[in-house]
């Protein structure tokens, strides 16, 4: 069946309210709104108020407020609208959520569940088109999530609850409209990267939004003659180094495509694992196509130019291929 | 931007190592001088550069073995200006190996120093291991320093190609040297022994006159097509002292004066033993001369080193029984000059001709 990735969110999101008495999801405008992305259009006529809270401008409050839920017991999606506002719930997660495990010696679990959206690529300008998925995927203690494709937007939700600590996942923004077959087993894990097309000559290294672009890159390529394979990280913490090391040993070269800033990039981390796992293995320097180090610009043209792209990672493979 | 590509520096080779550069970025150099030397699996040979030009970059560090047609430097046309560095220098003394490839070549036993880089920025990749060990393990046992086995082996697959694809004929006439001889005696009188003239400088230069009435004798097949060349470049077999040999070229004998010859014959045979020749002088014979005459040998046929298509050869010259013109029996000094020919450019009767034509200017020594 052809569904939407925002279709896919819903449906995974409205089963698991429909199925675990304890899920109730909460933030701004998720209610009478519908979900600033129209990602729970219905619910609140659906599942009542008190199971999709609307909550003040509050980040902080709100995120904190699901900490104490998940600690009482119940299984809270907080839904944090962009990743540019969860900066104000950094406290919560950072300080809170991650660490109350390991603080009360294992006492008490936090099985939360945070979304955001994230992502630039929408002409919002630079306070609105941030990447920090590695700022969280820095964090010990919690799960780090970026559902790419259809089938991670349907599958990810359900053993992301199922977690006893706090589970992050990231939806880029520019993925809500993308369309694809959801598969009859769109059930996964939250433990591997995956394989997206499988190739010889070169690694490409995705996730998230990028992940689309590493894919027409691939086929640009393939048009080349050049026989690329495509990782779609899924996991950003834990990253699954064994099939990031297993594609690199088998091709010898990487390009890791990351939306963040190139310095202490999730692409810096990817590329430091390669080295290490790895080293005896490459047959050209890792390379990296990561944003431009500039707040994103508003203009469309300066703004695509920013942002990694399939030509920039077609170039990027050529250069490492000498092709 | 002009590219200097390895040549082909004689027919047989495929491949050479670069032993030294002879230029630096920013010299100035002219068509003809030379610029490195690179080991043939034969010598260690001078390379020319075949145009002017300005040196912007060395591309091949030297100690790389490289396939011919690898471009080697690249230069500035007179006039040009440099652009924006392609791309910045590598830090000296540390060559772009990649990991990968430097483990490889050491499982395999292959010297990563000797392999051309074909990755980004000239590394030596994974491929370029491959395809070492592929082209070792096809055709090559290890790559040996042994020039004599080096040497044998070049000889080996030339002759061998000679004797497979070249349909030889064989000639061969006795030659009064009467003529000649006391023309030589006479030249030498009063010269030093270091300024004489030898017969060889004069059989070289008959035949190059020869050859003006035969084209078809000098030059290359090539493509299924005889390519005739005006010039006698003759390639002059020298005998090494380690064994093996060597044809390099003294260009335009027909336009030298025999003195010129000379010089040339003794500065080439010099510098051949010294292993210091010039890549046009191994890539440009159009014909071949040998003579064993001073081994002793009454005289000689000798297999075509191609694409050239035909090879003189001298015996010793020795006294025998001669008719004289006057039919009256005589003891004379004779040459057996030989014709090694291809008949797929020219037939027996042309290659007599050409003998007969060789024969009559070594009748005429004054005018040589």
């Amino acid at each position: 069946m052809k569904i939407s990735y925002r279709e896919a969110m819903r449906q995974a999101m409205h089963e698991a309210l429909a199925g675990d008495p304890r899920v109730f999801l909460m933030g701004e405008d998720v209610g009478k709104y519908g979900g600033t992305y129209a990602v729970s259009k219905g619910f609140i006529e659906e599942f009542g108020p008190e199971r999709i809270r609307d909550t003040p401008l509050s980040e902080l409050g709100f995120v904190g407020a699901g900490i104490g839920a998940a600690l009482g017991g119940m299984r809270p999606i907080v839904e944090v609208m962009t990743v540019n506002f969860s900066l104000l719930a950094l406290d919560q997660i950072v300080n809170t959520a991650a660490v109350l495990r390991h603080m009360s010696g294992g006492q008490f679990s936090v099985p939360l569940v945070v979304r955001m959206a994230t992502g630039a690529g929408r002409q919002l300008a630079a306070q609105h088109s941030h990447s920090l998925e590695n700022w969280y995927a820095h964090i010990p203690g919690i799960r780090v999530l970026a559902p790419a494709t259809i089938g991670d937007a349907r599958g990810m939700l359900a053993p992301a609850l199922a977690d006893p600590d706090p589970v992050i996942i990231f939806e880029h923004a520019q993925l809500y409209n993308l369309e694809g077959e959801l598969a009859d087993d769109w059930q996964c894990d939250i433990a591997r990267a995956a394989v997206r097309r499988e190739g010889s000559q070169v690694s490409v290294f995705a996730y998230g939004g990028c992940l689309p672009k590493a894919m027409q890159a691939a086929a640009e390529l393939a048009d080349a003659g050049i026989d690329a394979e495509v990782i779609d990280l899924r996991l950003l913490r834990p990253l699954d180094t064994e099939t990031i090391a297993a594609s690199v040993r088998k091709t010898h070269r990487a390009v890791v495509v990351d939306e963040g800033w190139k310095s202490g990039s999730l692409a810096a981390e990817v590329v430091a694992r390669i080295v290490e796992d790895c080293f005896y293995d490459l047959d050209a320097p890792p390379v990296r196509v990561c944003s431009a180090e500039v707040p994103i610009p508003y203009a469309r043209h300066m703004e695509e130019a920013a942002l990694p792209q399939p030509a920039k990672i077609v170039a990027a493979v050529k250069e490492l291929l000498n092709a | 931007m002009l590219e200097f590509k390895l040549p082909s520096i004689g027919s047989d080779m495929d491949e050479g190592k670069l032993l030294e550069w002879k230029i630096k970025p920013g010299d100035r150099v002219k068509k003809g001088q030379v610029v490195a030397i690179v080991d043939t699996s034969k010598a260690a040979v001078d390379v020319e550069i075949w145009f002017d030009g300005t040196v912007h970059e060395l591309l091949i560090e030297p100690g790389a073995t490289i396939p011919v047609g690898t471009v080697l430097a690249t230069l500035l046309a007179p006039g040009e200006k440099a652009g924006a560095p392609a791309r910045p220098a590598p830090p000296a003394g540390r060559r772009k190996i990649s990991p990968a490839a430097r483990k490889r070549a050491e499982a395999l036993g292959i010297d990563v120093d000797t392999l051309a880089g074909s990755g980004p920025g000239g590394a030596v990749t994974l491929a370029d291991v491959d395809a070492a060990a592929a082209q070792r393990s096809s055709s090559k046992p290890a790559a040996t320093s042994d020039r004599q086995a080096e040497m044998r082996k070049a000889i080996a697959a030339a002759m061998s190609r000679s004797k497979r694809e070249i349909p030889h004929y064989y000639l061969a006439e006795a030659i009064a040297m009467e003529r000649a001889q006391a023309w030589l005696s006479e030249a030498n009188a009063g010269r030093p022994i270091t300024g004489r003239l030898l017969m060889a400088a004069l059989q070289l230069k008959a035949v190059a006159l020869a050859l003006q009435k035969y084209p078809e004798m000098n030059g290359f097949f090539r493509d299924s097509a005889f390519q005739p060349v005006a010039a006698a470049h003759i390639g002059v077999a020298i005998s090494m002292r380690q064994g093996g040999l060597i044809a390099p070229a003294i260009h335009d004998v027909g336009e030298k004066t025999l003195d010129e010859v000379m010089r040339d014959l003794a500065d080439l045979v010099k510098r051949a033993r010294a292993g210091s020749l010039k890549s046009s002088e191994m890539s440009d014979p159009t014909i071949t001369v040998t003579n064993l005459g001073e081994q002793g040998v009454e005289a000689v046929y000798g297999v075509i080193y191609p694409p050239q298509v035909a090879l003189v050869g001298f015996g010793r010259i020795t006294p025998r029984p001669w008719v004289d013109a006057a039919g009256g029996l005589t003891v004379a000094p004779v040459l057996t000059a030989s014709l090694a020919a291809d008949h797929r450019v020219s037939d027996g009767h042309r290659g007599a001709l050409f003998l007969a034509e060789l024969r009559d200017w070594l009748q005429q020594p004054e005018k040589l």
